[in-house]
């Protein structure tokens, strides 16, 4: 049984918990909100530039001398992933599902004898694969000095994916990152971006105009390919950055409630434990006085 | 006829307008170009240079770094990399966008030692973005 003055301490310490997870729940929706906006102003260009891929691709597609972005290397043996995760923990179950999905997909490549390269964004994903994957791990980037995410970080990460590719130190390479749906709900997904997933671009079209293609298409296609790996590259960070704000205000907020739970359980035990010293006490006096 | 077209200027970061436009000056990789309304259809690639957007309230100037330009009878829609308004551009962007093509021309040279394809077009988009400054009166160095 603890002492009163035990108890007293411990609901000190849940309640300086309490206020620590509130503060972190309300920065992270403030973060949140602003992750969002800048997910929503990075639509537009994403938006119309699959439009526009979509078209391209579909002209060029499956001639013979299309790009080794769109149609591949011909192999599919090595196998790259990049997985996305945030610099801070605190946020949930957001890195373990990343990271538990990028863990499955490399065990069932290297269980077909495929080779896997790991490319890490993000501190706390490489923590949690680091034990089972950390001999694949090829490089990381470093994301943590970075206040404000902006198009230079994906373009920087995709250049450095590009020449890899180019060296031929892989042939298919897919991201990992967490989708948001909202403040609850992120979705860990798989986006492959090399050899690039034409399906994904939009190639409904509408208006069946025939475009002009100024200097030709193949050129325009060798030209968008790579933006096209720093646009999905750009639009996965985004989309994990509000997930990541999501998943910590969740979390927080569950941590907060049970702050409050834990205090009024604490509360009431030490209300009851002073009520039984108190009677102790009574007890103790009035068979003192029947003695006399 | 329409006499307007809708044009866009986006980049991966953000909408920087969206107004009707009666003509739209494009630096496009072949030469500079006009559209209009009822354009025909047309994909092409930018340089680094000044995109020129007259509308019914007068004209507005973007600095852009390269892209892509999306035009058709109804619309424009100008993809760039970087954009950004004459009138805001601060001799700080500028010499990034400077250093960017600077580093770009250098990784060519170490990277293409005996292509002299890659190299020239670095250098080429070196030379726009110098000119540009000439332009707009702000200094490469």
């Amino acid at each position: 049984m603890p002492s009163l003055k035990d108890l007293k301490n411990r609901i000190e310490s849940v309640k300086s918990t309490r206020k620590i997870t509130k503060a972190m729940q309300m920065v992270a929706a403030a973060k949140l909100r602003r992750a969002q906006e800048a997910a929503e102003q990075s639509r537009p260009y994403t938006e119309r530039f699959n439009n526009v891929m979509g078209k391209l691709a579909s002209s060029v597609g499956d001639s013979a001398g299309a790009p080794k972005l769109l149609s591949g290397t011909g192999s599919d043996q090595v196998h790259m992933l990049v997985v996305m995760t945030s610099e801070r923990g605190l946020c949930g179950g957001f890195n373990s599902n990343i990271a538990k999905m990028a863990r499955v997909e490399a065990q069932k490549l290297l269980a077909e004898g495929k080779t896997v390269k790991i490319v890490t964004v993000g501190k706390k994903g490489r923590d949690a694969i680091k034990r089972d994957l950390g001999d694949h791990f090829i490089h990381h980037v470093d994301l943590s000095e970075v206040k404000k995410l902006g198009y230079a970080n994906a373009q920087s990460i995709a250049a450095d994916i590009l020449s890899r590719f180019d060296a031929g130190e892989f042939d298919v390479a897919k991201i990992f990152f967490s989708r948001f749906q909202n403040v609850v709900t992120q979705i860990p997904t798989i986006q492959q971006i090399i050899p690039a997933d034409v399906s994904a671009f939009d190639t409904d079209e509408g208006d069946g105009a025939f475009y002009d293609y100024e200097p030709d298409e193949a050129a325009i296609l060798a030209d968008l390919l790579p933006r096209g790996v720093a646009t999905a590259i750009f639009s996965a960070l985004l989309e994990n950055g509000a997930s990541e704000q999501g998943a910590r205000m969740s979390a927080m907020d569950n941590a907060t409630r049970n702050a409050g739970e834990m205090i009024d359980k604490l509360t009431i035990q030490f209300n009851r434990s002073r009520q039984a010293v108190i009677t102790n006490e009574l007890i103790e006096i009035i068979s003192g006085a029947e003695a006399l | 006829m329409a006499d307007t077209v809708q044009f866009d200027l986006v980049s991966p970061e953000r909408l920087l307008t969206s107004v009707e436009a009666t003509e739209v000056q494009i630096p496009a990789s072949e030469g500079d170009m006009t559209a209009m309304p009822d354009h025909s259809p047309l994909i092409t690639t930018l340089r680094p240079g000044i995109v020129k957007v007259t509308g019914k309230s007068g004209t507005s100037e973007y600095i852009v770094t390269g892209g892509f330009a999306e035009i058709n009878g109804s619309s424009i829609s100008i993809l760039a990399e970087r954009a950004v308004a004459r009138e805001t551009i601060t001799q700080e962007d500028f010499s990034s966008m400077i250093a960017e093509a600077n580093a770009r021309l250098s990784n060519a040279q170490d990277a293409y030692q005996n292509e002299p394809g890659p190299v020239d077009e670095a250098a080429k988009l070196l030379s726009d973005m110098v000119a540009i400054g000439d332009e707009i009166g702000l200094s490469a160095n």
